[in-house]
C-alpha cells in the first residue's frame, strides 16, 4: 500500500532530506519519500503492518523536526 | 505568515529591543553576561533546545548544533553582544527563508491552481445545488456558467460556448465546445451556458489526475538534489572537525591566545552551513516543473526535468506527432467492384479499430454501417485486418499482408506520399485506396528549433510505407528514417539508438501515446503528446505536452536548461562564496557579521535565483 500524508511546518530541505532518512530505516517500509516542496510525505508499506509503520513513521519524524507535524487522516 | 513565523518575529523584536537596552547599560564582567542571556534565550532557546535533543537522538552535527555551539561559546568567551547578535541573525534568517520559500511555493502552486472549487450539480426536479465535485455521480447532469472552471470530464448536452484551455495546455485560442462534444475539466467556460453529462468520477478526471501528477513530481528526485542531500551528510561534520582542528591546533603549535582561535572556529561554523545549496536546488527544479506546467508541459518528476536539458536524440513517431493524424481518403483505384463498394468493404473490415487510418475509412464510406454484417474480425499489428463482411472473407491491409496471401500486388505509382490499403475479397485483390496525411503546421520549424537547442540527431520511426516516409522526412529535414515497422522493431531501433548515442547524452521518444507505450518506456525520456484526455499517454510517458503542438519538445528543453543552469548557478556560487568566506574566517579577516552573510545572504539569493524559474521568458 501506498499512501500519502500532509506535512505542516515542514521548514527546512534538509531536515525533509533526514526525515526521508529516518523513514525509510523503519522495518517494513519498502519505499518512502519526503517531498519539501509539495509539503508531503509518501509510504509505501505491506498492508497488514501499515499502520504500525505509520505510527513510527510519525514519531521519526517528530524526532527530527520536533516542529513538523504529519496529518494522519 | 504562518502563525509560527509570526511567534518567531516577535521574539526576534523582542530580543532586538533588550538588545538595544543593553548596550546602554553600563555593566562590565559575569553581571554583563547574564543580563545578555535573557535576550539569548528569548530568542534562540528553542534552538538550544533542538540542539540537545538533537544529541540525544544521536543527531549530532546539524545545524542546530552548529549555531548552539558557535553561540554559547561565544558567550563563554565574553563576546557577548556577538553571541546574542549571532543567534539573532540566524533567527531572522531562518524567518526570511522560510518566508520567501513558502511564498515560492505557494507561487508555483498558484501556476497549478485548476482545481475546480464547486460544482453546479442539477436535480431531479430541475433546481441547480452546488456540490463539492467530488461528489457527483458518474452520469450526473451539471451546469457551467460563463467564468466557472469545468468540474469533471463529460459531454456537453446543451448550449454553445468557448473553453479556454490554457490553464491547462498553454494554448490561448480558446476551444469551441457544443452539444454532442467531450469537455475536459479544468478548462474555463468563456461565454456560454452549459449543459454537460458527467463520464468519470473527479478522482479519475483529467484535472485530479493532472494535479496529481503535478504534486507527486518532486517525489522523484533529480540527481542534482540526491548529490546535495549526500553531500550534506557529510560535509556537515566534516565542517565540526574542522573547527575543532581550528580551534585547537593553532594555539598548540603556534601558542598564543585560545579565545582567538575559538572565535574564529565558531565563525568557521557559523559560515559553514549547508541550506542554502539544501533549499534552493528542489526550488529549482520544482519552479522549473511549474513553469513548464504552465506553458502546457507536464514533467512527471525533477530527474526528467534533469534529462531533458542534456538530450541528445530525438525519435519521433510519425503518425499524430509530427503529422496530423487527420486521415483523408484522397483516392479509390477498385480493380473490381465500384469505388464505394470497395470503400465500404474496407470501412466494414476495419469497423471495430480504432486506427486513425480506419476512421478515416468509415467517414469516407459517407453511408451509416451496420455492425451485424461484420465478425470474425482479426487485427493483425503492422499489416492491416482481417473479417468476414457479409459471409465474404476481407482482408484489408499494407502490402506485406498482400505478399502473406500469396497475391502479387504492384505498388501504384499515382498513389504516393500516403497510405495505401489494400482490399482482397474472397483472396482475390480488389483495389486499393489512398489515404494521405497532412504534416504538423509548425514541424518542420520545431525540429529546426531542436536542432538549435543542442539535440544531435532526430529520428522518424513509422510503420507507414517507405515512400510516404521517406516524402515526410525530406519536407521535414529528419537526420534518419525508418519505415515499414511494427510495434516491436520500433522497441529494437530505439535500443540500437540507444547503444550508438553517446553516453552523456539522452534519448528522446516522442510519440502520441497511442500503440507506444513500449517504446515510451524504453527510451530515456518518453514524451506523449496530444496527450489531454487521453489517461494512457499521461501513465506511460515521463513528460506530456497537453496539445500536440511539437514545438514545445524544444521549448520543454530550453526550460530544463534554464533550470540546470540556474541549479549549477547556486551550486557554484554557494559554494565558492563560503569556502572564500571559510578560508578569510580561519584567517580571523571575517568576522561573525561576514558569517551571517555566508550562511543567510547566500541562503536569500539562492533561493531569488531560484525564482527565476517561475517567469515566463525562456
Amino acid at each position: 500500500m501506498k499512501k500519502t500524508f500532509k506535512l505542516i511546518d515542514l521548514d527546512c530541505a534538509n531536515c525533509a532530506a533526514k526525515m526521508e532518512t529516518a523513514v525509510k530505516k523503519i522495518p517494513g517500509v519498502k519505499d518512502a519519500t519526503v517531498s519539501f516542496m509539495a509539503q508531503k510525505m509518501t509510504i509505501e508499506a505491506e498492508d497488514d503492518q501499515f499502520d504500525q509503520v505509520v505510527k513510527e513513521a510519525v514519531a521519526a519524524c517528530k524526532k527530527v523536526e520536533p516542529d513538523c507535524e504529519v496529518v494522519v487522516k | 505568515m504562518t502563525k509560527r513565523q509570526k511567534k518567531n518575529l516577535y521574539r526576534i523584536l523582542i530580543a532586538a529591543v533588550l538588545m538595544a537596552i543593553l548596550h546602554f547599560v553600563p555593566l562590565e564582567g559575569a553581571a554583563k553576561g547574564v543580563l545578555y542571556l535573557i535576550p539569548y534565550l528569548v530568542v534562540g532557546g528553542d534552538i538550544l533546545k533542538k540542539a540537545v535533543q538533537g544529541i540525544g537522538h544521536g543527531q549530532l552535527m546539524d545545524e542546530n548544533f552548529l549555531m548552539a555551539v558557535a553561540t554559547v561559546g561565544a558567550m563563554i568567551l565574553g563576546e557577548y553582544s556577538e553571541g546574542v547578535a549571532v543567534m539573532l541573525f540566524y533567527q531572522v534568517g531562518e524567518l526570511f527563508q522560510s518566508y520567501a520559500v513558502g511564498k515560492s511555493r505557494q507561487s508555483i502552486s498558484a501556476l497549478m491552481d485548476i482545481r475546480p472549487d464547486s460544482a453546479n450539480l442539477e436535480k431531479e426536479d430541475g433546481s441547480l445545488e452546488e456540490v463539492d465535485p467530488e461528489n457527483v455521480p458518474v452520469g450526473g447532469i451539471i451546469v457551467i456558467k460563463p467564468g466557472e472552471k469545468v468540474p469533471l470530464d463529460g459531454l456537453v448536452l446543451e448550449g454553445e460556448s468557448f473553453l479556454d484551455t490554457s490553464a491547462l495546455t498553454g494554448e490561448s485560442v480558446p476551444r469551441r465546445a457544443s452539444a454532442g462534444d467531450e469537455v475536459i475539466s479544468g478548462c474555463i467556460n468563456q461565454s456560454g451556458l452549459l449543459r454537460v453529462r458527467t463520464t468519470k468520477e473527479f478522482g479519475e478526471s483529467t484535472v485530479a489526475k493532472i494535479l496529481d501528477l503535478v504534486e507527486n513530481s518532486s517525489m522523484k528526485k533529480a540527481k542534482a538534489e540526491n548529490f546535495i542531500t549526500r553531500f550534506a551528510r557529510w560535509y556537515t561534520p566534516a565542517v565540526c572537525i574542522g573547527a575543532l582542528a581550528l580551534a585547537i591546533l593553532p594555539p598548540l603549535v603556534l601558542g598564543g591566545g585560545f579565545a582567538t582561535w575559538v572565535f574564529r572556529a565558531l565563525t568557521f561554523l557559523v559560515i559553514s552551513c549547508p541550506c542554502a545549496l539544501v533549499i534552493s536546488i528542489p526550488l529549482s527544479f520544482f519552479g522549473g516543473i511549474g513553469g513548464a506546467s504552465r506553458c502546457g508541459i507536464l514533467v512527471k518528476g525533477a530527474n526528467y526535468l534533469e534529462a531533458l536539458a542534456s538530450t541528445g536524440v530525438v525519435v519521433f513517431d510519425k503518425t499524430g506527432t509530427l503529422t496530423r493524424g487527420v486521415f483523408q481518403v484522397s483516392r479509390v483505384h477498385p480493380a473490381q467492384f465500384t469505388e464505394e463498394e470497395l470503400l465500404e468493404c474496407a470501412a466494414l473490415a476495419e469497423i471495430y479499430s480504432s486506427h486513425p487510418i480506419s476512421q478515416s475509412l468509415r467517414s469516407a464510406a459517407k453511408k451509416p454501417l451496420d455492425k451485424s454484417r461484420v465478425s470474425q474480425v482479426q487485427e493483425l499489428a503492422g499489416r492491416g485486418v482481417t473479417a468476414l463482411v457479409d459471409g465474404r472473407k476481407v482482408a484489408a491491409g499494407n502490402l506485406k499482408l498482400m505478399e502473406e496471401m500469396g497475391l502479387q500486388v504492384s505498388p501504384c505509382q499515382e498513389c504516393q506520399g500516403g497510405t495505401v490499403v489494400y482490399v482482397a475479397v474472397e483472396g482475390v485483390y480488389a483495389g486499393h485506396i489512398l489515404i494521405s496525411d497532412e504534416i504538423k503546421p509548425g514541424a518542420k520549424e520545431a525540429l529546426a528549433d531542436l536542432k538549435a537547442a543542442g539535440v544531435k540527431k532526430t529520428v522518424m520511426l513509422t510503420g507507414d510505407a517507405r515512400s510516404v516516409a521517406d516524402q515526410v522526412a525530406a519536407q521535414l529535414g529528419l537526420d534518419e528514417v525508418h519505415s515499414e515497422l511494427l510495434p516491436a522493431d520500433k522497441v529494437e531501433w530505439v535500443e540500437k539508438l540507444l547503444a550508438q548515442k553517446p553516453k552523456d547524452q539522452k534519448l528522446a521518444f516522442v510519440g502520441d501515446g497511442i500503440n507506444d507505450a513500449p517504446v515510451l518506456s524504453r527510451a530515456d525520456l518518453g514524451i506523449a503528446m496530444g496527450a489531454l484526455g487521453s489517461d494512457a499517454a499521461i501513465e506511460a510517458a515521463d513528460v506530456v505536452l497537453m496539445d500536440d503542438d511539437p514545438a514545445k519538445i524544444a521549448l520543454a528543453m530550453r526550460i530544463s536548461r534554464k533550470c540546470r543552469r540556474i541549479v549549477h548557478q547556486n551550486i557554484v556560487f554557494a559554494l565558492a562564496v563560503k569556502a572564500a568566506c571559510l578560508v578569510l574566517g580561519a584567517v580571523g579577516i571575517a568576522n561573525m557579521w561576514a558569517a551571517i552573510f555566508a550562511d543567510v545572504g547566500v541562503m536569500v539569493l539562492a533561493v531569488l535565483n531560484a525564482t527565476r524559474m517561475l517567469r515566463k521568458k525562456v
